[in-house]
């Protein structure tokens, strides 16, 4: 008996039970799909996150204000770090030696109305220089103008479709919006940006930063971004910031990040969250293998006549194992096939309604998810096959 | 060995295809041990014709299986083709079975989703020969068997008698020595049991040796010899003709092995 005589043979008797055998189909392609749609959704949110920090440039660092070390000193005795503030950020434009520009971000939530027309939006406070530090590009009018840190023009440039939700069929610049009790006058219009580091550029009014602490009484900034000239100086200009930054407040209370440092540890939560999501479409595939061991001991038990006629008209042990094998194995890689095939289209549909994440299944998930498939249902399928290889013809015969 | 009065035909007997010295089969059933053979002593020359009879639980099976090395005795030799077999490998008996033996059953066990020709093919399947001789094989033992037009049906499609034709055509088709056939008839109506039990003597006639398991006396009369079997021993040994229908060395009526 030849292996393609097998393999015909076990399909023959697949095709038999065509209920059960579709049903065992069902339960592997399900884990089998299941393991490349979750991998590609993680791996999609990680290529996404990534794509949007790389698209900083690798030559940013962020300071933020709070240490993420514990220190000794007792919670709310001189524990709480001092404010980030224009001053600071003023200081490390002026101090530290190796940057191209230091740009100051104040964030709050606010209302933002024309008329009756009110969006509640991200409000950053920022200057000039943000526009090429994020990259923006502005699509009508133009972006802040230069100015003193501590003075600003009530202005504001507004995201993309803001713009359009508040202006719906006028040309927003020249206008005057109310933000907080405030009016400021409209000057440009963002170019349509989308998601970047949490903030829907879309969403968003840009004012001068001094016009924003006033907007949000407050003297703190979220957080000061600078590009250092040259990506080799990134260190010795973490190590300036936290030194000027020390002696401004008499302490180390500020954490410097660089975009690296960012992206690797996006990185490893991400890894863990595509592995984590891919353990549990694996437990799938498992619940998946016992279905086919199932399918193959009631195949045993239900063709235990079979086996002993087999072996009556001179089947070996081993031909009878190994044409049951085949069968689960046959069982488990269509399965795995259909799986593969279900889930390539789920990711399409995916890509479909979400373009912006770039949901791909990996290609160890694939070979993983069809391998295990192909494994699993195997090693399930060992067990019935045994069993049926060693039943004892007079036994076997003995039942109709 | 004590002689024995020939039941021969010949004063020469051929030596025995079959031989059994000595043979006991114990099986335990829960907390009973049960002797189906005990001390069975008989040969079975080539060519024979041996109806086996006796009441349920008598062991005809167990003899039967034995003879096919499908079962082995706990004691005792037995012989097939003068080879002795209680102390082969599963995989040499096997391998006895496959170009030595037929076998034919009460319940025809045909696989239901082969047709004619497939269940005829699964002997020669499973020793590995090639598909064109298989297929020029399977032709000629369905031709043999009279069911031609039937190779493309599907057991549930076929009359019962026409369903052990096609357990006799497979049974046959690796040319065995012997056919080893339990209650042949035993599920057909009797213009089927006849047709059934002479294609098996015809088959014998051309020189295969037949055993018949049967309760049926009508059937046992045709052998040549009948070997009565009460509680695991070989209780009398009769000439077929002996056989008298209506007036039977035992009264049952059994309709399973």
């Amino acid at each position: 008996m030849t292996v393609p005589e097998a393999a015909r043979f076990a399909w023959q008797a697949l095709a038999a039970h065509r209920l059960r055998t579709l049903l065992s189909l069902l339960g592997m392609s399900i884990g089998v799909a299941a393991v490349v749609i979750l991998t590609a959704l993680g791996e999609g949110a990680k290529r996404y996150v990534l794509g949007e920090f790389a698209s900083l440039g690798s030559n940013l660092l962020i300071v933020v204000p709070g240490r993420s070390e514990t220190t000794g000193s007792i919670p709310g005795l001189g524990g709480t770090p001092h404010d980030l503030t224009l001053e600071d950020a003023a200081a490390l434009e002026r101090e530290v030696q190796g940057i191209l520009r230091a740009v100051p971000i104040a964030i709050g939530t606010e209302y933002v109305a024309h008329r009756e027309r009110r969006r509640q939006v991200a409000v950053m406070g920022s200057t000039e220089e943000l526009l090429p530090v994020r990259k923006l590009a502005v699509a009508r009018g133009r972006f802040l103008p230069p100015s003193e840190l501590e003075r600003g023009a009530p202005v504001v440039v507004l995201g993309r479709s803001l713009a359009t939700e508040l202006f719906p069929a006028s040309d927003p610049v020249g206008q005057v919006v109310r933000v907080a009790g405030w009016r400021l006058k409209v000057i440009g219009v963002l170019a349509p940006r989308g998601v970047q580091l949490g903030v829907d550029m879309d969403e968003v009014a840009i004012v001068p930063v001094a016009i924003a602490m006033r907007l949000f009484d407050r003297s703190s900034l979220f957080r000061i971004l600078l590009e250092a000239r040259r990506h080799e100086e990134l260190d010795a200009i973490q190590a300036q910031v936290e030194e000027v930054l020390a002696e401004r407040h008499g302490e180390r209370d500020v954490t410097v990040l660089t975009q690296e440092a960012v992206l690797a540890s996006f990185q490893r939560i991400l890894a863990a969250l595509t592995l984590a999501v891919g353990a549990i479409a694996a437990i799938s595939l498992a619940v998946a293998g016992i279905g086919i061991m199932n399918v193959m001991l009631v195949s045993v038990s239900e063709r235990t006549s079979e086996v002993g006629l087999l072996k009556a008209l001179g089947g070996q042990r081993r031909q009878v194992l190994g044409v049951f094998l085949l069968e689960a194995g046959l069982l488990s890689l269509a399965g795995g096939l259909v799986g593969l095939t279900v889930g390539q289209l789920g990711v399409l549909l995916l890509l479909e309604l979400f373009p912006a994440v770039p949901a791909r299944a990996p290609l160890w998930a694939v070979v993983a998810a069809v391998g295990t498939a192909l494994v699993v249902g195997v090693l399930f399928g060992v067990l019935p096959a045994r069993r049926a290889s060693r039943l004892e013809p007079v036994a076997a015969l003995a039942r109709r | 060995m004590t002689p024995r009065p020939s039941l021969h035909p010949s004063p020469h007997p051929p030596p025995p295809l079959l031989e059994l010295r000595g043979v006991s089969r114990t099986y335990q059933v829960g907390d009973q041990l049960v002797h189906a053979l005990v001390d069975v002593d008989e040969s079975i020359p080539e060519g024979d014709y041996v109806a086996i009879m006796g009441p349920s639980g008598s062991g005809k099976s167990t003899l039967l299986n034995v003879l096919g090395c499908l079962d082995r005795p706990d004691a005792g030799v037995y012989r097939f083709a003068g080879r002795e077999v209680q102390g082969l490998a599963d995989s040499e008996l096997t391998e006895v079975r496959r170009h030595g033996i037929g076998f034919v059953f009460q319940f025809f066990h045909l696989v239901p989703r082969l047709t004619a020709a497939g269940n005829v093919d699964l002997p020669l399947l499973l020793a590995g020969l090639p598909r064109a001789e298989r297929a020029r094989r399977v032709a000629e033992a369905l031709e043999a068997v009279g069911l031609t037009d039937r190779a493309h049906h599907r057991p549930e499609e076929l009359s019962g008698g026409q369903r052990q034709r096609v357990a006799i055509a497979r049974a046959t088709i690796m040319r065995p020595k012997v056919l080893l056939a339990d209650e042949p008839t035993g599920n057909l109506d009797t213009a089927s049991g006849v047709q059934v039990i002479e294609l098996l003597e015809e088959l014998n006639r051309q020189g295969i040796t037949l055993v018949v398991v049967s309760h049926d006396p009508h059937v046992a009369r045709r052998a040549r010899r009948v070997l009565v079997l009460v509680d695991g021993r070989v209780a009398r040994r009769l000439r077929g003709e002996e056989i008298q229908v209506g007036i039977l060395p035992f009264a049952e009526q059994e309709s399973s092995p």
